[in-house]
């Protein structure tokens, strides 16, 4: 459907002319990224367009790229039933500055990926009704899926019953 | 333990100190009980905890609790290669590997773009068709279980043991088959496991009837099912739920129809579709899709082609065991593909597929080594049990274990 890549993108870099950065299309997978102060007005907009209606929230994840700017990236995956399209929005996160808006309220599915998110990046979401570790324990202090954690953990930062 | 954490402790444990931690109630029925639920619990599907708030006997409130089988595979997943992942992806949805399997195949395809032959399509389709039985087996009998009736869960039980024979003679293993590979699959299917299948197919539709009958006239059952665990069409969305319990709540939504993978297209198929978006309205989806299961299986296996199994490409696609043996080309491809991966460009991609529990997807960022930089798995089972919360308010404390067996989660795939 390129006619619907086209519209979606036209009406984002029209609605959001300032926040919008760049979007690209990969194996026929469209994806758009825009600054991270303005995802939770796109997902609302993109959720109450009387044309797009992406309705559903797939998916959120983190990405840890591991360069000196723009660390991290948190991956929005979203899906329109009635359009039968699928769009990946993405925003930049800076390791200075970890806070980004929660989508909770616009998607509720977003709960539990904000928290995952949180529990493996360590990516802060503001307004996130209840932002804790979801796998982890909570007194846990690293950051598992970051590429600076080692892939056989930290010794010592689970506690394990003494000798 | 490092300083902050230890200290955080000694605070807990002074805090128990230093205050009377002994509670009083003068009346206990007008207070709020909490319960702990699991997560060694039979009913609670493998190990899922659940807390939940009960003022008598209704729930009040609920708070889910994961990560009891957290094995950290996305972590896992960035230090393999694409081939080596594979045999984790059958611990995911460990009642369904074989469909975790295609989906995991078709997502390092699409990344490194790589098309298989006709006849690969049309077995995987078999596979995950046969997974989405073996797993609706399982979820009727542990459901009915969950609410009295044994019976069925030992009839669902011998029907997969069925599909396990066939999976057998198909893969050469009964349970963590492994059986795709990145552009095709381990070996051909036979003539044996044609048989076999169908065999099964002929005879299986009356089983399911036995199964279903004893249910459905089953007054026990019905009142037990029958509007607990609601939830709304408009809340299924945003909840971002999919498979069997958004298509109880009223939305046709499936995979294999809205985006065809493999060979979907050309199959003929219903997607059964409630509207009331209970218990026991999710109990006939699942029935009715085992049923266009078995129509798509017949079509399958009467549409597939003959041909290859794994795609031509030999700098992507493991060779032959046998060939490497005797053969330079095989010898050096077989080495490259072991020792340092497929190395698809540089790139990212979702692709998904209608599992048995709802979409399965898997989001791979390559950085063109031969391992992902990233690889996320949308299971379908993590995202469904978020609204366990909003099923179970204001519900009784005996639905909990009905409205858990409707959602039929999976802990190794909502854990990872």
């Amino acid at each position: 459907m390129p006619d619907l890549k086209e519209l979606v993108v036209g009406k984002l870099r029209d609605r959001f002319a300032d926040e919008f950065e760049s979007s690209n299309e990969y194996r026929g997978e469209l994806t758009v990224i825009v600054k991270k102060s303005a995802i939770r007005s796109v997902c609302q907009f993109l959720r109450d367009d009387a044309e797009l209606r992406f309705d559903s929230l797939r998916d959120v994840c983190g990405v840890d790229y591991y360069r000196p700017e723009d660390r991290f990236e948190v991956v929005y995956n979203l899906y329109s039933i009635p359009q039968n399209f699928r769009l990946r929005i993405k925003v930049r996160v800076d390791e200075s500055d970890l806070h980004v808006d929660s989508v909770t309220p616009v998607f509720s599915t977003a709960d539990w990926e904000e928290r995952e998110t949180y529990d493996m990046y360590g990516i802060i979401f503001d307004g996130h009704p209840d932002l804790r570790r979801i796998y982890m324990p909570e007194d846990f202090e690293h950051f598992p899926l970051r590429k600076d954690f080692p892939l056989m953990g930290i010794p010592g930062s689970l506690a394990l019953p003494r000798k | 333990m490092t300083v902050s954490a230890r200290d955080s402790k000694t605070k807990i444990l002074h805090a128990l100190e230093d205050q009377d931690t002994n509670v009083t109630f003068d009346d206990p029925l007008e207070h709020d009980m909490v319960l702990n639920m699991g997560p060694q619990h039979p009913a609670t599907h493998g190990v899922l905890r659940l807390l939940v708030r009960l003022d008598g006997e209704t729930i009040v409130s609920a708070i889910p609790d994961l990560g009891y089988l957290h094995r950290g595979y996305e972590k896992i997943a960035e230090n393999c290669t694409y081939h080596e992942f594979i045999p984790h992806t059958d611990r995911l949805d460990y009642l369904s590997p074989l469909a975790n399997n295609v989906a995991y195949a078709l997502a390092v395809e699409k990344l490194a773009g790589i098309e298989i032959p006709e006849r690969a399509k049309y077995i995987r389709v078999i596979c995950a068709e046969l997974a989405r039985l073996a797993s609706h087996l399982v979820w009727v009998g542990t459901m009915a279980m969950d609410v009295g009736a044994v019976t069925v869960l030992l009839w669902g039980f011998r029907e997969r043991e069925k599909i396990q024979d066939i999976w057998d003679l198909l893969t050469g293993v009964r349970f963590t088959t492994s059986f795709t590979r990145v552009g095709g699959l381990a070996q051909d299917m036979k003539e044996d496991s044609v048989a076999a299948i169908r065999n099964f197919l002929d005879a299986f539709p009356q089983s399911l009837e036995e199964c279903e009958k004893l249910l459905i006239k089953n007054r026990i059952f019905i009142d037990r099912c029958e509007g607990v665990g609601y939830i709304s069409r408009e809340q299924a969305i945003n909840m971002g739920i999919t498979g069997p319990i958004l298509r109880a709540s009223g939305v046709e939504h499936d995979l294999r129809k809205d985006q065809p993978y493999l060979v979907y297209g050309n199959l003929d198929f219903d997607i059964p579709t409630y509207t009331d978006g209970d218990t026991l309205a999710r109990f006939y989806v699942r029935m009715e899709e085992m049923r266009q299961s078995v129509k798509i299986l017949y079509q399958a296996l009467e549409k597939i082609p003959q041909g290859p199994v794994n795609a031509n490409e030999p700098k992507k696609v493991l060779p032959k065991k046998e060939r490497t043996y005797g053969n330079m080309e095989e010898l050096i491809h077989d080495f490259m593909l072991v020792n340092f991966g497929i190395n698809p460009p540089i790139g990212e991609v979702y692709s998904a597929i209608e599992g048995s529990k709802g979409e399965l997807g898997f989001y791979i960022v390559s950085h063109g080594e031969g391992n992902p930089w990233r690889l996320k798995i949308r299971s379908p089972s993590f995202v469904n049990l978020q609204v366990l919360p909003l099923m179970l308010k204001g519900g009784m404390i005996s639905d909990v274990v009905a409205v858990i067996g409707s959602l039929d989660p999976v802990m190794g795939e909502a854990d990872k």
